[in-house]
C-alpha cells in the first residue's frame, strides 16, 4: 500500500475515542484473575524449594492432610507420566520430579476450605531434600567444570565435548567478516553483560480451576493467551484439550510472561483429587518472582569493524545466555537475529549458546533477546562513533537498513521504515537540546520481527444494526479499542456501534496468545475478512428485495447501495433496517475468518535520552525521552504512544535498577518490588513520542505491531546517554548508584 | 527446484553445503525434501526453526508456497513477548 494512499484516508482509524474498557477499570468494575470466585471454592498454596538444586528425598503430607479444612494434596506423584519434550518441561516445571531444579520450584500443594488453612497446611507438609551442587550465573554455568543442572540435556547442535550446561548452539552470518575488519579503520571490541529481569506486571498469576472425575474442566485466569493455556494445562495433565474451556478475564500486565503456564495445572489437580471442587490459585508477589519466567541473563562479545567516515564493515557476536534449569528457554536465537538487524553490513558472523542454570524458566517477555542484543551491540556502536567523533545518528543513517537491504539474519527487508524514525529523532527539539555539566546524550536503535500466527475471529450482526466482534486474544495493550475502530471503519458505521469480546476457548478456533506484537496485526486483518463476507450477505439480502443482481450492489458508509444508476434507483438501506430484518431475510448475520497470518511487517524504533548522573551518588536521572517508532498505521494514537511509554519505562528499568540478586545459597535475595526495582512515576519524565507511519504492505489498514521494539532500544540509549555524562562505558547492567559510582571512582583513581 | 540458505551451523549435515537445492512447491515439501537429502537436519526442522520467504518471516505454515525464484532461509525459532 503506497504511504500516501494511506494519509487520511480514514474516518475512524487514526482518531482517540474513550477507551472501551476505561470505565470498568477507573471503577473498579473489571473483573482481573484473583477477583473470580464461584461457590464451594477451595483455596491452593504451593510448597516450594527453598534449595536452587535438590534431590528430592521424601515427601510426607500426612499431617497436612490430617489439618481440618484440608481437601487435597498434590505432588508429582499425581501427574501423568511419559511426557516428552517441551510438554516434560512443563510438567517438571508445574511439580518437580525427582530434582528441585531452582530456589522457589514448585514440591508439592495442597487445597483447603480457606487461604489461611491451605497456607498452614503447606508448612506442615515435610519434604525431605539431599541438596546438590548448583549455579546461578551464566559463564560460571558455561565452564566445563560447573555443577551439572540436567545430564544429557543438550540437542543435536551441540558438538560432543562441550560444557555440560550448553545446551544448544548455533551460528550464522555472511561475507568475509575477517576481510570486513581489515578494511576498517577501527576495530573494537568488548564485553557486555545484563542481568535477569522480570516482566514486572503489577497483577499477579492467579487463576480458579474445577476438573471432575469425568475429565470435564473449566478455568478462569489472567493470561495473554487461552488457547496455549488450554494445550499445556491438558498435556501436563493427560486430559482432551476441547474438555478443558479456558475463559481469560482482564489482565493487569502480561509482557510475554503469562504466554505460558506455571501453577495454573495444579489448580486443576487439586480440584480432580478434591471431587471436582473448584480451587483458586492466586501467587503472592515473591511466587510470582521466584517461579515465573523472568527473563534470561547474557554474556555477550561484540566486535565491529568501522571506517573513519562512519561506514561499518564488518561486524561479529557470540552471545551466551541462559534460560534457566530447562532446554529451549534462553532466547539466544532471537538475540542474534536481532543484533545487528538494524544495519546493513556486508559481511556478518553470530554465534550463540544456551546454558543452563539453577534458575526459574524463562519466558517470553516483550521482544525477548533483542534487548540484550541492543545493548551489546548500540554501546559498542557508540563507542566506536565517539572515538571516530562522528554524530551518531548519522552513522546509523549511513549503515541503516533499507527496503532491499539483506538483514543481517539472511532475507532482504521489505518496506520498513527505521530510516524515518533516524530522521525524526534527528529533527526532534530534544535533539537540539544544550546540555548541563555532568548530563549526557544517549542514542539507539532497535528492532523486533513482529509475528502473525494463528488467529481465529467471528462478526455478528445484532438485530439492531450494532455489531458484535469475538476475539480470541486478550486485550493487553488496547487491542478493543483498535479491533473496534477497525471494524467501524471497514462498516462504515461509529465506534459505539461496535463491541469487542475477548472470548473463552469454546467460542473460537484456535488462536494463539496476544504475543509478538500481533494482536492487532492479526485481529485486525482476520476481522476485516470476516467483517467484508458480512458486508457481501447483506449486499446479496439488499439486492434481493430491490430484485437487482447482488454485484449492482456496493458497500458504503454503513449502507447498501445501488452502485450506480444503472442498477437501478433505490434509498441506502442500512446496516440497522437490514439487520432489523434478517431473521426473516434468510438468518442470521455473520462473518468468521480464521488463517495463520502471513505478512506481518518488521518494526523498528530510535531512542534518545539525556540524563544528569549525579557524581557524588552515582544517580542516574532521566532528563528527557524521546522514542520514535515506525507503526505502519497508528490505529488508535494514544495506544501506540503507550505502548511505546509502556516499552521505555521497562527498558529503563531495566538498563538502571532491576535485577535477580542470588545468594551464594543460590536463594533469590530480592523477590519483592521493594527490593527489586521497577521504575515508578517520579523516576521518569513525560516520555515523549513520534508515531512515524511506513505502511506494512501486509495489511489492509497498514499496521505493524508496535508492543515490543520500544523495550529494545532504552538499555543502550542510557548506557550512552551515562558515558556521555560521566566519560565512564559501563557494560554491566544494571547500571546502578552504586556501580555507577565504582565506575567514575575507578576512572578518577586512573 | 527452490534453493534453501541454511543457517551455518547446519553445515555439518549437509556435506558443508550452506545452500542446498530440492524440489518443491510448499514450505512442508521443501522441509521433508531436506530432511529426505539429508536426515541429519530431521531434529533442527521441527518446532525449533522458522522460515523466510521472500523477506516475510514464516512460522508452521507447511502450506505457504515456494517457487524457484524463492528467496528462502531458515532461520533460528522466534517466539515473541
Amino acid at each position: 500500500m503506497p504511504k500516501d494512499e494511506l494519509k487520511d484516508a480514514y474516518k475512524l482509524i487514526g482518531t482517540r475515542p474513550n477507551r472501551p474498557d476505561g470505565l470498568d477499570k477507573v471503577t473498579g468494575r473489571a473483573r482481573y484473575g484473583a477477583d473470580f470466585l464461584v461457590p464451594n471454592m477451595l483455596w491452593a498454596s504451593v510448597v516450594r524449594s527453598p534449595h536452587a538444586h535438590a534431590r528430592i528425598v521424601k515427601i510426607d503430607a500426612s499431617k497436612a492432610l490430617a489439618l481440618d479444612g484440608v481437601k487435597a494434596v498434590v505432588t508429582r506423584a499425581d501427574l501423568p507420566t511419559g511426557l516428552e519434550g517441551e510438554d516434560l518441561n512443563l510438567q517438571d516445571n508445574t511439580l518437580a520430579g525427582e530434582f528441585a531444579l531452582y530456589d522457589g520450584h514448585a514440591v508439592a500443594a495442597v487445597a483447603a476450605t480457606s487461604q489461611l488453612i491451605a497456607h498452614d497446611a503447606a508448612r506442615l507438609i515435610e519434604v525431605d531434600y539431599e541438596i546438590l551442587p548448583h549455579v546461578i550465573d551464566v559463564d560460571d554455568a558455561i565452564r566445563p567444570d560447573a555443577p551439572v543442572v540436567r545430564k544429557g540435556a543438550a540437542d543435536a547442535s551441540v558438538p560432543e565435548g562441550s560444557p555440560p550446561n550448553v545446551v544448544r548452539q548455533m551460528d550464522f552470518g555472511h561475507g568475509d567478516v575477517e576481510a570486513g575488519f581489515k578494511a576498517a579503520d577501527l576495530v573494537m571490541e568488548q564485553t557486555f553483560r545484563t542481568e535477569a529481569t522480570h516482566q514486572g506486571y503489577i497483577e499477579p498469576h492467579a487463576c480458579v480451576g474445577q476438573l471432575g472425575a469425568d475429565g470435564k474442566g473449566d478455568m478462569w485466569l489472567c493470561t495473554q493467551g487461552q488457547w496455549y493455556i488450554r494445550r499445556m494445562s491438558a498435556a501436563v495433565l493427560g486430559l482432551e484439550a476441547a474438555q478443558l474451556r479456558v475463559t481469560p478475564s482482564e489482565i493487569g500486565g502480561g509482557f510475554g510472561g503469562k504466554t505460558t503456564i506455571f501453577s495454573e495445572p495444579i489448580a486443576l489437580a487439586l480440584s480432580r483429587k478434591a471431587g471436582g471442587r473448584p480451587v483458586k490459585l492466586v501467587m503472592s508477589r515473591a511466587e510470582v518472582l521466584r517461579a515465573t519466567g523472568p527473563t534470561a541473563s547474557a554474556s555477550m562479545d561484540v566486535k565491529i569493524g568501522m571506517t573513519k567516515d562512519g561506514r561499518i564493515t564488518a561486524a561479529s557476536v557470540v552471545f551466551r545466555m541462559q534460560g534457566g534449569a530447562f532446554v529451549g528457554m534462553s532466547p539466544v536465537g532471537e538475540a542474534l537475529s536481532c543484533a545487528f538487524a538494524c544495519y546493513d553490513i556486508p559481511a556478518v558472523h553470530h554465534m550463540g549458546y544456551e546454558v543452563l542454570a539453577n534458575r526459574p524458566k524463562a519466558a517470553a517477555y516483550r521482544a525477548p533477546g533483542s534487548p540484550m542484543a541492543a545493548f551489546a551491540v548500540e554501546s559498542l556502536v557508540d563507542e566506536l562513533c565517539r572515538e571516530l567523533k562522528l554524530d551518531p545518528i548519522d552513522v546509523r543513517l549511513k549503515n541503516g537498513a533499507r527496503e532491499g537491504t539483506k538483514a543481517s539474519y539472511g532475507p532482504k527487508y521489505k518496506q520498513i521504515g527505521l530510516v524515518e524514525t533516524l530522521e525524526a529523532a534527528k529533527a526532534h527539539p530534544n535533539y537540539q537540546v544544550k546540555l548541563g555539566p555532568n548530563q549526557g546524550r544517549g542514542v539507539a536503535s532497535g528492532f523486533w520481527f513482529n509475528h502473525g500466527g494463528e488467529t481465529s475471529v467471528s462478526v455478528a450482526l445484532s438485530e439492531d444494526g450494532t455489531v458484535q466482534v469475538s476475539i480470541g486474544t486478550p486485550d493487553i495493550g488496547g487491542l478493543r479499542a483498535s479491533v473496534g475502530l477497525m471494524a467501524a471503519e471497514t462498516y462504515g458505521i461509529p465506534f459505539e456501534d461496535v463491541r469487542v469480546n475477548v472470548v473463552e476457548t469454546g467460542a473460537l478456533g484456535v488462536n494463539e496468545p496476544s504475543h509478538g506484537s500481533r494482536a492487532t496485526f492479526a485481529n485486525g486483518k482476520a476481522l476485516h475478512e470476516a467483517a467484508n463476507q458480512t458486508i457481501k450477505e447483506m449486499c446479496r439480502r439488499a439486492a434481493k428485495k430491490w430484485g437487482i443482481e447482488p454485484d449492482a450492489v456496493e458497500w458504503a458508509d454503513g449502507a447498501a447501495r445501488p452502485a450506480g444508476d444503472n442498477a437501478g434507483k433505490f434509498p441506502p438501506m442500512t446496516i440497522a433496517e437490514i439487520a432489523v430484518g434478517m431473521g426473516a431475510s434468510g438468518g442470521p448475520i455473520a462473518g468468521h475468518h480464521e488463517v495463520t497470518m502471513g505478512g506481518a511487517g518488521a518494526s523498528f524504533g530510535t531512542h534518545v535520552v539525556d540524563v544528569e548522573v549525579d557524581p557524588e551518588t552515582g544517580r542516574t536521572t532521566i532528563l528527557r525521552y524521546l522514542v520514535v517508532q515506525d507503526a505502519g498505521r497508528a490505529i488508535h494514537p494514544s495506544y501506540v504512544e503507550g505502548q511505546y511509554q509502556g516499552g521505555a519505562a521497562q527498558g529503563i528499568g531495566w538498563a538502571l535498577n532491576e535485577e535477580y540478586v542470588y545468594g551464594k545459597d543460590g536463594r533469590l535475595q530480592n523477590p519483592l518490588f521493594l527490593d527489586y526495582r521497577v521504575p515508578v512515576a517520579s523516576d521518569l519524565p513525560m516520555i515523549d513520542t513520534v508515531i512515524v507511519e511506513v505502511p506494512n504492505p501486509g495489511h489492509p489498514y497498514g499496521v505493524r505491531g508496535v508492543g515490543e521494539t520500544g523495550i529494545t532500544p532504552p538499555l543502550p540509549a542510557v548506557a550512552n546517554a551515562i558515558a556521555a555524562a560521566t566519560g565512564v562505558r559501563m557494560r554491566h547492567l544494571p547500571m546502578s548508584p552504586p556501580k555507577v559510582l565504582a565506575a567514575i571512582k575507578a576512572k578518577k583513581g586512573g | 527446484m527452490v534453493e534453501v540458505n541454511l543457517w551455518s551451523g547446519l553445515r555439518r549435515f549437509t556435506g558443508g553445503e550452506q545452500v542446498v537445492t530440492v524440489e518443491a512447491t510448499t514450505i512442508g515439501e521443501m522441509l521433508d525434501a531436506l530432511i529426505a537429502a539429508h536426515p541429519g537436519l530431521e531434529p533442527f526442522l521441527g518446532d525449533g526453526m522458522t522460515v523466510a520467504v521472500d523477506g516475510e518471516v514464516i512460522t508452521a505454515q507447511r502450506d505457504a508456497p515456494v517457487s524457484e525464484e524463492s528467496e528462502i532461509f531458515l532461520m533460528q525459532r522466534l517466539k515473541g513477548g
